[in-house]
Formats: C-alpha cells, sequence, structure tokens
C-alpha cells in the first residue's frame, strides 16, 4: 500500500511508470526501485530460492536481495531491490522452471535431506557420471539467459584526484566530509545508493528530529564548494595508496586520494529462525526503506524481533506508517528503559522480554501469515512449551549488525571483536584509511555524528590540511547485535544464507566433516559465495562455528574479504589495450612497396615485401637472390643506437662490452658483445669511434630500450666522465647491400669509396644525396655493403635517393626473413634466437671477442671462472642431407642422442647458395665436429638426420667484402 | 595501484617505473674466492626489511634509489644516487 507523501521519499509522484513483471503489467512511480513497485501493487512473491527454489519477497532492500534477481530482456543481475523501475520494463525472475508462481523446481526442497551441505563433493566425483551431472546442473542453474546478439558496449574511463575520499554519504559520512572540506581538503563523497543521506534519513523511530539533523548536513555538504557528492557510485575496492575505483552506472572513475575515509555502516544481519524466509519476513531496516525511501506500508500487521534500541524504532517507524505492531519479541533477558520502549508501551504495543520467534507459518502462497514465539533463557535455548502463536503478515528481524568493513579489510586494517558491540570494529588502521560511524563502532545518531568530524579532521590533516582532531568519543553502552540470534528448530529451515538456501545444521554437519576453519567452511559450505557475498551471512556463520568449536569471534576471525565489494560489469572493467607499437621512419615506404608487417618487439618490421602473384617463400628467396647477385636495401633503424661522449667515453665501453675500444682508431668499427655479471651473453652490436670522445654503438632492436636503461645507470654508478645519448627514435639506418652496392652508392655521393680509403669495418661521415650520414662498411648478409645512419627525418628522401640510383642496378628492398637467412649462411648468431638466457660467449665461438686481460667489464670474473670449466655445449652449423624430403625440423626441436636430448636447433632455414637445409644448434660437445651424424626429433616425434658443418656455410674467407684485383 | 616518488619527476604510479634490484657491493673481483663472486652474482636475500634498490623512472630514463620496507610494503624515501647524506 502506497503511504502519502514522505520528507525525503525518492519518487516523483508525477510521474506514473508502467513496466511488466513475469507476463503481468504492473504500475509504479518514477524513483521506485522494481520490489517497491512491486510491493506497493500487493505483489509479495517477487522470487525463488537458488537451491530449493522457495519464494522469496524483500529482504534488505539494500542490494542483496539476490532471490529477486531478474532479467530485463538482454539486461542480467537486475536486482530488484534496488534498480529503479523504469516504464516499459519487461522482467522475469531468473531461477524458475515456467515461471515465478508455477515453478516446476519448487518442490526441491523435499528433497532437502538429500542434498547435504557439500554434496556436490560427495556425489560427482564419478569420471562417468561426470558430464550427465554437468549437464543437468548446467541447466538448472545459473542466473538468466544469455543473450549472445547483445551488443558490445565500450565503456569509458575516468581518472579523478581529490584529498579525502569518503565511502558512505551517512550522518557519519556527511558529517567526515564537511569537517574534512572546512579544513580546506577537496572531498569527494560517494554513496552506492541512488541518494545520498543513508540510514539517517529512514532509522527515525517517527522521530524528525533525527532526520533533520541528517537533512542540515546533507544540505550544507550539496552547498559546499569543496565538496562534490557523487551518488549511485559505490566504492568498489581498495587498491594501494589510496586507489578507489568508483563505480556508477555508466562507468568507472579510478580515484585516486591522499586520505580515504570509510563510512560505510552497517549491513543489518537476519534473526535465524524456522522459515525466516517468507515473504513478509524481512530486516527491520528494510522496513523503514520502503517507508521512508518509497512511501510504501511494508506490512499491515507486524511483529518485531528484537535485541537493540533500533528494532524498537522500527516498531515506531510502523506505527507511523499505519501498521499494527502485534508484538515485540526482544531477545534479550532484560529491556533497556528507553523512551521509545515506553512510547511503545503506552500505545499499547506488548513487549515480551526473553522471547524468540520460534517458527514462521505460511499461507497456501507461501507468504506469511503468522508466527510462533517461545520463551528463550539465557543461552539463546527454546524454553519448551512456551509456544504460543501470533497473527500477522510481517517480521521485522532487528538483532544486529555486521560492518561494511570491506574496503578497509582491503587495506589491511587490522580488525578486533568488541565484546560489547558484538561486532569487529577497526583496531589498527593503515595509514591514510579512517573509519567513523557505525563501522567504526559508534551506533548512537549524536557520536556517529562526532565520529565523522573526527575523522574528517584527522584525514583532512593527513592530507596536509588543517590539525587532526582530539575529539573522544564516548563508547556505546548498549550492544546493538545480539551474540546468538539463532533459534534451533527439528525441522530446520532456519536460514543464514539466503543466496545459497544454507541452514544452520548444514553449519553442524560441515563442522562435524572437520572443516572448522572459517576458510575451509566457507568452501565447503558455500557461505558467502553467492551474489551478496555474505553480506548478510558470514557473521551468524561465524558466530555458529565459534559456538559449535568453543572459540571466540576474534579466535575464529573472517574470511579475506578481495576485491570487488560489489560485482562490477565486465564492460566497466573490460578497456582498449595500450600496447604501444613502433613504426620506423620508413614504414610508409615498405607498405608502398607492398611490405608484411611483423611484430619485432616493440615493432613493426617488413617481414617480406610481397609481390603479385608470388608465394611468400618465392618472394623471401627472389630477395635473397637480389642481394647475393645485385643490389638490395633493408631498413635496420630498428637498431639500437648510443652514443657515448666525453674524455672517458672509450674507459666506458671497455667497461660494458666484452672487447677492447681503447685502441680503436677514429674511423674505425668494432663488433661488440655484452655481457651481464654472470658471464650471459645479453646483447651484442658494432662500436664506431666516430672521434677520440665520441662513440656511436648500436644495440640489438630487442635490447635497445634495456640496454641504454642498464647503461645508464652504471654510468650513474661509476661517475665517468662521459655522458651517454639515446639516438634510437632519432636516427635511422638502412643497410645497402651486394655486389652492386657500391656502385650505386657512388652515384650519390663524392666521398672516396676505394677499399683503400673506406676499407671493410670502417665508419666515415660525409653526405649522401646531400644528407649528413654516418656509414659503416658491416657485412652482417655476408656482401659488400654500408650501413647508413642519418637523422630520422631524412630517412625517407635517402631511400628514395638510394632507389632511383640504383635502378639499373635492379635495385629492390628485403626483409627480416631474407636477412635472417643471409646472416644464416654467413653463420652469424642473432642474440635471443641463437643464444639464451643462459649462454656464455664461448658456447658462440666468441673467444676472440672477450678480452679477459682487461682491468675490468661486467661479467669478466664470471667468464674467467667459466673458461676454465668444461664447455657443456656448443652453437655449431648443422646440414640436412642434400636429397631431404618430408618434414623439416623447425627452431626449438631438440637433437636426441642415445635416447638423450643432446641439444636443441636454434635457426634453420632453406639455402639456396648450399643447396640444402642449414641451420644452427646447441650440440653437447662431443658431437661438434664438423662432419658429425646426429638426429633431429620433429614435431610428429620421427627423427631427421642432420650432420655438423663448419661455419660459415657461404664466403667462409670474406673474399665479398675484399676488391677484386 | 602504489606510487612511488620520482627523486626528479615526483610522486607518480608505480607502472611508470621498473626495479633494478638491491644495491649489494660487489666483491674484488681480483681478491675474492669463486664461491664469494657465485655467492654475489647468483644469490639474493629475500628477508622483508629495510631494503635500498635502484629503481628507474622510465619516460624519464631516471634511476633513483628507494628506501622500501618490503615488510610493510612501504617506500620510505627516495634520492638520487650519491646524494643521500
Amino acid at each position: 500500500m502506497r503511504l502519502p507523501a514522505m520528507p525525503d521519499e525518492w519518487l516523483d509522484r508525477s510521474r506514473a511508470v508502467r513496466f511488466r513483471f513475469e507476463g503481468r503489467s504492473f504500475e509504479g512511480l518514477t524513483g521506485d526501485s522494481i520490489s517497491s513497485a512491486l510491493w506497493a501493487a500487493g505483489q509479495r512473491t517477487l522470487g525463488r530460492s537458488f537451491k530449493y527454489h522457495r519464494v522469496r519477497g524483500i529482504l534488505s532492500a539494500a542490494n542483496h536481495d539476490v532471490n529477486v534477481m531478474l532479467q530485463d530482456g538482454q539486461k542480467l543481475n537486475t536486482r530488484g531491490d534496488v534498480i529503479a523501475v523504469r516504464e516499459g520494463m519487461d522482467l522475469t525472475a531468473v531461477n524458475t522452471f515456467g515461471g515465478l508462481a508455477g515453478d516446476r523446481a519448487r518442490h526441491l526442497g523435499m528433497f532437502a535431506r538429500f542434498l547435504p551441505v557439500g554434496f556436490y563433493y560427495k556425489a560427482f566425483h564419478n569420471k562417468r557420471l561426470f558430464p550427465a551431472w554437468e549437464r543437468l546442473f548446467r541447466r538448472i542453474t545459473g542466473l538468466g539467459v544469455i543473450d549472445f546478439g547483445t551488443p558490445h558496449i565500450r565503456t569509458a574511463k575516468s581518472y579523478d584526484f581529490c584529498d579525502v575520499l569518503v565511502v558512505g554519504a551517512g550522518p557519519s559520512g556527511l558529517a567526515a566530509a564537511l569537517a574534512a572540506a572546512s579544513s580546506g581538503a577537496s572531498v569527494v563523497i560517494c554513496d552506492e545508493n541512488a541518494r545520498a543521506g543513508g540510514s539517517g534519513l529512514y532509522q527515525l523511530g517517527a522521530d524528525d528530529a533525527r532526520r533533520m539533523q541528517t537533512r542540515t548536513l546533507l544540505d550544507q555538504v550539496r552547498a559546499h564548494p569543496r565538496i562534490r557528492l557523487l551518488e549511485g557510485t559505490y566504492a568498489a575496492a581498495y587498491y594501494a595508496d589510496q586507489w578507489v575505483p568508483l563505480v556508477d552506472a555508466d562507468k568507472m572513475t579510478k580515484m585516486r586520494a591522499r586520505a580515504v575515509i570509510v563510512a560505510a555502516g552497517v549491513f543489518e544481519q537476519p534473526t535465524v529462525f524456522r522459515n525466516n524466509d517468507l515473504p513478509g519476513v524481512m530486516m527491520g531496516s528494510a522496513m523503514q526503506r520502503l517507508i521512508y525511501r518509497y512511501a510504501v506500508q511494508p506490512v499491515r500487521r507486524a511483529v518485531v524481533v528484537t535485541a537493540n534500541a533500533d528494532g524498537y524504532r522500527v516498531a515506531l517507524d510502523l506505527l507511523a506508517a499505519g501498521s499494527t505492531v502485534a508484538s515485540i519479541v526482544d531477545m534479550r533477558a532484560n529491556v533497556p528503559p528507553s523512551a521509545q520502549a515506553d512510547a511503545l508501551r503506552s500505545r499499547g504495543v506488548e513487549i515480551l522480554a526473553g522471547h524468540a520467534v520460534y517458527e514462521a507459518h505460511a499461507n497456501g502462497k507461501g507468504e506469511l501469515d503468522g508466527v510462533t514465539v517461545c520463551r528463550i533463557d539465557g543461552a539463546g535455548r527454546v524454553v519448551s512449551g512456551s509456544n504460543r502463536s501470533i497473527d500477522c503478515d510481517g517480521v521485522a528481524m532487528s538483532t544486529g549488525w555486521a560492518p561494511t568493513a570491506n574496503l578497509l579489510y582491503q587495506a589491511g586494517t587490522k580488525m578486533r571483536f568488541d565484546d560489547l558491540l558484538q561486532q569487529f570494529v577497526p583496531d589498527t588502521l593503515p595509514e591514510g584509511v579512517f573509519a567513523c560511524g557505525r563501522v567504526n563502532g559508534f551506533f548512537r545518531l549524536e557520536s556517529r555524528i562526532a565520529d565523522g568530524q573526527r575523522a574528517g579532521l584527522d584525514a583532512a590533516a593527513h592530507a596536509g590540511f588543517g590539525a587532526p582532531s582530539d575529539t573522544r568519543i564516548p563508547p556505546e553502552s548498549e550492544a546493538p547485535s545480539l551474540a546468538w540470534p539463532i533459534v534451533a528448530h527439528p525441522d530446520g529451515k532456519n536460514f543464514v544464507d539466503f543466496d545459497e538456501d544454507l541452514q544452520v545444521k548444514d553449519f553442524e554437519n560441515a563442522v562435524q566433516e572437520g572443516y572448522d576453519n572459517i576458510e575451509l567452511l566457507k568452501r565447503f559450505s558455500t557461505v558467502g559465495m553467492g551474489p551478496s557475498q555474505g553480506k548478510h551471512s558470514n557473521m551468524t556463520a561465524l558466530r555458529i562455528l565459534a559456538r559449535l568449536t568453543g572459540k571466540t569471534p576474534q579466535q575464529v576471525g573472517t574470511t579475506t574479504a578481495r576485491p570487488f565489494f560489489h560485482p562490477v560489469p565486465l564492460s566497466h572493467l573490460a578497456g582498449r589495450g595500450f600496447s604501444p607499437q613502433r613504426h620506423s621512419p620508413l614504414h610508409g615506404r615498405h607498405a608502398a612497396l607492398g611490405a608484411v608487417f611483423m611484430q619485432a618487439g616493440a615493432w613493426e618490421r617488413p617481414e617480406y615485401y610481397r609481390v603479385e602473384g608470388r608465394s611468400r617463400i618465392d618472394c623471401i628467396r627472389e630477395e635473397v637472390r637480389r642481394v647475393r647477385t645485385a643490389v638490395a636495401m633493408i631498413d635496420v633503424g630498428t637498431l639500437g643506437k648510443l652514443e657515448v661522449r666525453g674524455p672517458q667515453a672509450a674507459e666506458f665501453l671497455q667497461r660494458v662490452y666484452t672487447g677492447r675500444y681503447d685502441n680503436m682508431k677514429v674511423g674505425a668499427t668494432r663488433y661488440a658483445v655484452m655481457c651481464d655479471e654472470s658471464g650471459v651473453l645479453s646483447d651484442e652490436g658494432v662500436v664506431a669511434r666516430v672521434s677520440e670522445d665520441v662513440f656511436y654503438f648500436t644495440t640489438t632492436s630487442s635490447g635497445a630500450a634495456t640496454v641504454y636503461r642498464e647503461l645508464s645507470r652504471l654510468n650513474i654508478e661509476w661517475k665517468l666522465d662521459c655522458g651517454l645519448v639515446n639516438l634510437t627514435g632519432a636516427y635511422s639506418a638502412v643497410n645497402l647491400a651486394g655486389p652492386a652496392s657500391r656502385k650505386v652508392l657512388a652515384q650519390l655521393t663524392d666521398m672516396d669509396l676505394s677499399s683503400a680509403s673506406f676499407p671493410y669495418l670502417a665508419c666515415r661521415s660525409g653526405l649522401v644525396a646531400g644528407i649528413p650520414v654516418r656509414m659503416m662498411r658491416v657485412g652482417f648478409v655476408g656482401e659488400w655493403g654500408y650501413e647508413i645512419h642519418m637523422p630520422a627525418e631524412y630517412g625517407p628522401t635517402l631511400w628514395d635517393a638510394v632507389m632511383k640510383a640504383g635502378e639499373a642496378s635492379g635495385i629492390g628492398p628485403f626483409g627480416v626473413e631474407a636477412q635472417r637467412l643471409l646472416r644464416l649462411e654467413k653463420g652469424h648468431l642473432i642474440v635471443s634466437q641463437d643464444t639464451d638466457g643462459l649462454t656464455n660467449p664461448f658456447e658462440v665461438g666468441m673467444n676472440w671477442a672477450v678480452k679477459l686481460d682487461k682491468p675490468f667489464f661486467v661479467g669478466q670474473r664470471s667468464l674467467q671462472i667459466l673458461k676454465q670449466m668444461p664447455l657443456k655445449r656448443k652453437l655449431v652449423g648443422f646440414l640436412l642431407a642434400q636429397n631431404h624430403s618430408g618434414q623439416v625440423p623447425m627452431e626449438c626441436h631438440l637433437v636426441i642422442h642415445d635416447g638423450e636430448i643432446a641439444g636443441r636447433v636454434t635457426s634453420i632455414s632453406w639455402s639456396p647458395h648450399v643447396g640444402r637445409y642449414i641451420g644452427l644448434a646447441f650440440l653437447q660437445p662431443s658431437l661438434t665436429e664438423p662432419g658429425t651424424p646426429f638426429s633431429i626429433r620433429i614435431g610428429d616425434g620421427s627423427m631427421v638426420a642432420a650432420e655438423v658443418c663448419a661455419t660459415p656455410f657461404f664466403d667462409p674467407k670474406d673474399e665479398r667484402q675484399k676488391e677484386a684485383e | 595501484m602504489k606510487l612511488m616518488t620520482c627523486p626528479i619527476n615526483g610522486s607518480r604510479p608505480v607502472s611508470e617505473f621498473v626495479y633494478w634490484g638491491e644495491i649489494r657491493p660487489m666483491p674484488d673481483a681480483a681478491t675474492c674466492s669463486d664461491d664469494e663472486w657465485a655467492d654475489y652474482v647468483f644469490n639474493r636475500n629475500g628477508a622483508p626489511g629495510v631494503k635500498k634498490e635502484w629503481w628507474c623512472h622510465t619516460p624519464s630514463n631516471t634511476w633513483f634509489i628507494a628506501e622500501r620496507d618490503t615488510e610493510k610494503d612501504k617506500v620510505l624515501r627516495t634520492y638520487l644516487h650519491g646524494e643521500d647524506e
């Protein structure tokens, strides 16, 4: 029944909302939740429970009524108790077979004794039967039906900052926000409810002065220029250093605060008695929410079962809403004197101290129509023969609370169980995290507001504003929670966890089976594992476990609180990937030439250039042929390009590379190998001495960033008189290779390209096509060639000039695949392809590059030790048989010798020059003599014969680098 | 996400940083035994406590030292190498 307008109701009475529920038409008001609209219309059966398919109604109206889970078209997981009803909604209850009223699974409860706690683990371990069980359970469980045609939604993320973030906009949170803001802090206060105010606007006991206190705070918060109020927004988690994701209907905001105040309040906990799940039995606070938020009379004739002052206020609120209160059943032996109790007595309400609800009774529709009450003794045991029936259509449960401490736990707060409050409260809070109000153990309204002010000042002071508070707030004198809100019943159905239909006996059985630790109990019984994540069940479970094991709640402890506090839609979490991809300055040229790109570290590089009508392998072979017989060009701008300058530049290189650089002549280049401290080969490149104090050197493409970073660190540590510049992005580079390369280059430069003045392995500076360049004569691919380095912005111009000049010589581009084969023919290794995280230079035949007699270099001492030890493996060249047909081994295929692993392939390719498959492989030293046969095990398990071969496979004496006489 | 204070760029999310390792004195390579050297190269002390570590703010390539309490997961202070006095 709808009540007259309430002062802070959430409704817009001028706008009715029409919607359908289970095929029937209903009408609510704008601002109604789905449940409140249905309840106002007299609909009490709102959903079916998960396991036994019992009818359920409103439990908390605070986001935990997970049995009222609805599907609205494509939209799943619509929680009726909080989601606002909208015009045209077509809602169906999930978890029913054939609709809510006639659910064919409604008799499952009769089989309850065949479905004991942990029955999953007991019944479904048979491998043969498991697929059948799985099919059955997939059909009968699950909440809603997924429509795979649901459109893809992109949800934006936002980032925000504040000095103080307040989680929860009830009386203490509002007071905290105001106090922090008055100290000068910028404050954000969020609340998961559609409107702020929290319990301050509904836990009234028909006392308007209480409401006005919160109303005033709320008005001040709204008016304060330094406070932003975010309604309908929940703090989903707490991450390190005050990082809190705030989730609203549309997006997630990653909020970074200097201080976080948790003023999240408490969850009301159910009283556990038989049939405490019937529609009509609900939390006292749920009835107050219905009255003051939605102006709905919750029930006509209520029994209030309570053990605290809150229950008395519920009774007064019910009277104010026109309901009858049949009886107040106070589970405490004595009722403390209070104005509320007096007011109720004066209005003729019977108060039964030392009583409990023994069981609730249902009418034909399965909805509440009466209760049996009984006397209980000091330990909560039922006094036999004391039963008495009371007719009612509602029971308000108001016997205790559990702190909404999820974020506090996630932040690392140490909590302590307060025996007077019968509640966990923060004991030691982490730096920058504050708690106030009921979650902090203060329940009287004045105390909550005062505690909020204290926390606000403390948090602002932590954020650098004002001074902390020196207020001490007097502790509570009356327990808000009952230690044992549980009434035993031989026939059970006294529910602890409404998500999972867990009864008291399920816990007794679990403990009897040995699951007597809270974490084990949770996993075995599934308590707290339903959609409400234990918000109304964990505390009761903990109390039961404590009593069964003879421990205190403190000793039992709580389960670990993990993100998220509340289910976050996946669309809010999914986002676009941010993996930066680098393009060389010549990328556009490659694309225009039909390049097929491959991922090489952070770079996209041309794997090969596609030619119309040719296969990939033919294109690559044509590129190889062009390098060997004419001239071709490859973009090597992805190489790391560094410069070290200063009087001690040579000394620096001496220390970081294994070779000698102090004796290099200006204009010379030298191959360089880098090791780490353990002597493992970590990078390689070419060092060029540009002038006495300036060296220009390259690193591998993949190692560029890390090598530069590590060399910077070493330079800081060593304090040498030199500086390091990373030119990787600033320079472009190409390798012009092939017998005709000099002829092509000669057209573009006045430099003397004769062998006498520009010999192999020399470095020269000059102009090519009018562009200032550094050139090195290198032989990676085994042909006469020039590595041309120039400022990145000139790259395309130079590329075009060389391509044009080479037209007559049949020039073309070549890609990474062709280069891999060309270098393989020369026996050149690629670091990280032909080496791994344990390879030392001796294993790959680079003894010549390691100058152990230098005073110091990184890895020297380790290499000295390794040098004395026998090699464990060696990288050698190999050939497959001349007439090899069938499958070809691949990289990483193993070498098998005498049934044991004796090595692995690191590179393999068809060599047009040799006319056979050639490759590099690590082999145990006994197999490394040229001519030694060995076997490679390929993917299908068969063996392929191979033979060790000396490298290089092509031009072993570097004749191609020498000038024809 | 944790924050880390770069001595040059100020407080930044820890995802912008790389951790290199604890500062450990290198034994004299000329005089130490093979075992001492192997211990230096391969063994790390994972016991929780206050550590001096190399960290790098990668976008600006700024190396610095962080004193970190690995037991409390707390950064105590950060400074440039050699500026800890």
